[in-house]
């Protein structure tokens, strides 16, 4: 054993050892999210920049693209972390989960170094295969699909026989169904049509059935795992709210999908059913505050990982701010239809996919930092007052909240002089582009930017320090 | 507390899940094969390719107080009238071009993709080609040269992505095709290109 407040992973099981793996690919992604984002924002102000070179559709295909996978990265690694303790178990195929970790980071650095380079093919089905497939948020090409398929086949045949050759709780049941649901969607997500109505009908299936709906049932199972980590709650009320959590975010988000069947060509009575469903995707959101709070008020705030826990109270509230009202102010069709590919949805975006995903995974890269040290302290009174993790905490939620509201403004003027006043036409779309508010918005979207890449910076900092010759072991929590 | 009333319980909580997501999907599912027949190529609601073959309008439709495609006379693109599969060809090379040079990380189409250039949606239909007569060559000269071409005060410029003729051309056919689709009237209050009667 390594002394404690020292790094080693001797003192994580199997899957944690492997979960870590995937942490650090999903810190390399999110340094490179932040760092395309910074540059495609600053083409908005500066169109020169790199013109010709790194133009904004590859920046910007970088910048969604690491998104997308370092938050799966972050969530494939939280499985693996509580996979053994919640199942009481070793791993089932570990090795084949290791072997499968090293071909998916060959895969992403192949598909990042082809969209930096190569960038654009010839219009055929080679550069789908090859290339890219240009369909926002999926844009890998054919062969990496296949790759990841095969992938999260193995992850998912981990996590579905871990838990079936162990302990079989509610979290897994969950979880085992979801990925299910999860993985099987991104197929819809695999084919060509000449007809982009069909294409945009299929493409929804997978990006909107992911992020509001098996993304948001994903992370509830493994924020209800950190909850009975950090603050000790027990698994019955903790798995009661999970199944709550599970009805209202299905029952709302699946046939909510229709709010984004409002304008692509597809039948008019969508306006009605994803104007009604979509309306009520809140309500889970409040119920996940309502639970933290719940939780928190129980355990009268004593938690053992202040800093994980911080993140998980900001995962509640973000997720309820980002996607729940962010997404709420623009989702029934009467307001949509001035507001729908206009900066009002970059400003939900940026919120929604921090608030509900980014922060449950920087709270389980503490819970990360916490046991590789030893399972040292990490509650009240850390060195220095723990003013690196308050600060990065503070900068990257105000930076957020602060490029949310740029955007927003910028998405008003854009519905307001666009569609509203200017016709919709092109010329419509650069008056607004041009106004001085929407320059304005895209200036502080940058400003706000660089402070979230601070944070970013001192977030990192802290957890490589964070518990170094910590002398103190693990504060014991009192049950509720 | 023993005792859990059976609204809190897990049990009951479980088995809601169970059948709310359950005949939510099946609701899903059979909206989905309604959708799918609604918007094949050919439907009302999505024309069929050979529409390249035809003019394409964008009128009020005063019943459901929004903008819906009208098509009209024979008007082939390029001079030349396509037979159906010719003009599913030419969509189809238009529509892997536009996956090819990843236009829609920087435009939408039907609104969604990126917000760096104006939507496509109804590209055919803008005003800024000028006259109907001369939209077809505008196009494609556009596409084939988009950098110097640029047209706003922004400074904001397409670049080059080396589309050959025929690419451009297949584009311009799906971009004509697209503008034919009915979006229930987005882009809101779109003011079309004026075309003679």
């Amino acid at each position: 054993m390594a002394a404690l407040g020292e790094i080693s992973l001797s003192n994580l099981n199997g899957g944690q050892k492997l979960a870590v793996k995937y942490y650090a690919m999903a810190g390399v992604l999110f340094a490179a999210q932040i760092l395309f984002g910074l540059l495609a924002g600053l083409q908005y102000l500066m169109p020169d920049f790199l013109f010709g070179q790194l133009d904004f559709s590859i920046n910007r295909m970088v910048h969604i693209n690491a998104l997308v996978v370092w938050l799966l990265c972050g969530f494939i690694g939280s499985v693996y972390w509580m996979l053994e303790e919640e199942a009481q178990r070793p791993v089932v195929g570990l090795k084949l989960g290791n072997l499968v970790f090293w071909a998916f980071a060959a895969a992403v650095t192949i598909v990042v170094i082809v969209y930096l380079l190569v960038q654009t093919g010839r219009g055929e089905v080679a550069t789908i295969w090859l290339i890219t497939e240009g369909r926002e948020y999926i844009e890998a090409p054919r062969w990496a699909d296949i790759a990841i398929v095969a992938s999260v086949l193995v992850f998912f045949y981990n996590v579905a026989g871990t838990f079936a050759k162990g302990r079989y709780t509610g979290i897994a049941g969950v979880l085992v169904l979801d990925l299910i649901a999860l993985f099987g969607l991104y197929l819809a997500g695999m084919f060509f049509t000449p007809n982009v109505s069909i294409d945009q009908f299929w493409w929804w299936w997978v990006i909107h059935l992911w992020v509001e709906a098996t993304w948001e049932v994903l992370v509830g199972c493994i924020l209800a795992y950190a909850l009975i980590k950090t603050l000790g709650a027990r698994r019955e009320i903790v798995e009661t709210w999970l199944y709550v959590e599970v009805a209202l975010m299905f029952g709302s988000g699946i046939l909510g999908l229709g709010h984004h069947y409002f304008w692509i060509g597809t039948p008019d009575y969508w306006l009605s059913i994803g104007g009604f469903f979509s309306a009520l995707e809140p309500i889970p959101l409040v119920a996940m505050v309502v639970h933290a709070v719940y939780d928190s008020g129980t355990h009268k705030m004593q938690n053992n990982n202040h800093p994980a826990f911080a993140w998980i109270i900001a995962a509640a509230f973000g997720n309820f701010l980002g996607a729940g009202v962010w997404g709420f102010m623009h989702t029934l069709p009467q307001i949509n239809l001035f507001t729908h590919g206009t900066q009002w949805t970059a400003s939900h975006g940026h919120l929604a996919f921090f608030g509900a995903f980014a922060t449950v995974n920087i709270a389980f890269f503490y819970l990360a930092m916490q046991k590789l040290r030893g399972e040292v302290w990490m509650g009240a009174g850390l060195p220095d007052r723990g003013w690196k993790w308050k600060w990065s905490f503070a900068l990257l939620n105000i930076g957020m909240l602060g490029m949310t509201v740029a955007l927003l403004v910028a998405g008003y003027v854009q519905s307001q002089i666009e569609r509203a006043i200017g016709g919709s036409s092109w010329s419509a779309y650069f008056d607004a582009q041009a106004h001085p508010w929407f320059q304005q918005g895209m200036w502080w979207r940058e400003v706000f930017g660089v402070v979230i890449l601070i944070g970013v910076v001192l977030l990192a900092w802290d957890l490589l320090t964070v518990g170094r010759r910590e002398t103190r072991v693990i504060q014991t929590l009192e049950p509720a | 507390m023993d005792q859990t009333a059976w609204w809190a319980s897990g049990s009951f909580w479980r088995k809601t899940a169970i059948w709310v997501t359950g005949a939510s999907l099946v609701a899903l599912i059979f909206l989905s094969i309604d959708s799918l027949v609604k918007i094949s190529a050919g439907s009302q609601r999505v024309p069929a390719y050979t529409v390249v073959n035809q003019r394409v309008d964008y009128v009020l439709n005063e019943e459901r107080h929004v903008q819906q495609p009208k098509i009209g006379a024979e008007q082939p693109l390029f001079g030349r009238k396509l037979d159906a599969e010719q003009a599913e060809a030419l969509v189809r090379h238009g529509k892997l071009t536009v996956q090819a040079k990843n236009c829609m990380d920087c435009h939408t189409l039907l609104g969604n993709g990126a917000y760096y250039a104006p939507d496509l949606t109804k590209a055919w239909l803008d005003p800024a080609w000028g006259s109907a007569a001369e939209r077809e060559k505008a196009m494609v000269e556009f596409l084939l040269d988009p950098t110097d071409n640029a047209r706003n005060t922004l400074g904001r410029r397409m670049p080059n992505l080396h589309l050959t003729e025929d690419e451009a051309k297949s584009v311009t056919g799906f971009l004509k095709w697209m503008a034919a689709i009915d979006t229930n009237g987005f882009p809101y209050n779109f003011t079309p290109m004026k075309q003679e009667n």
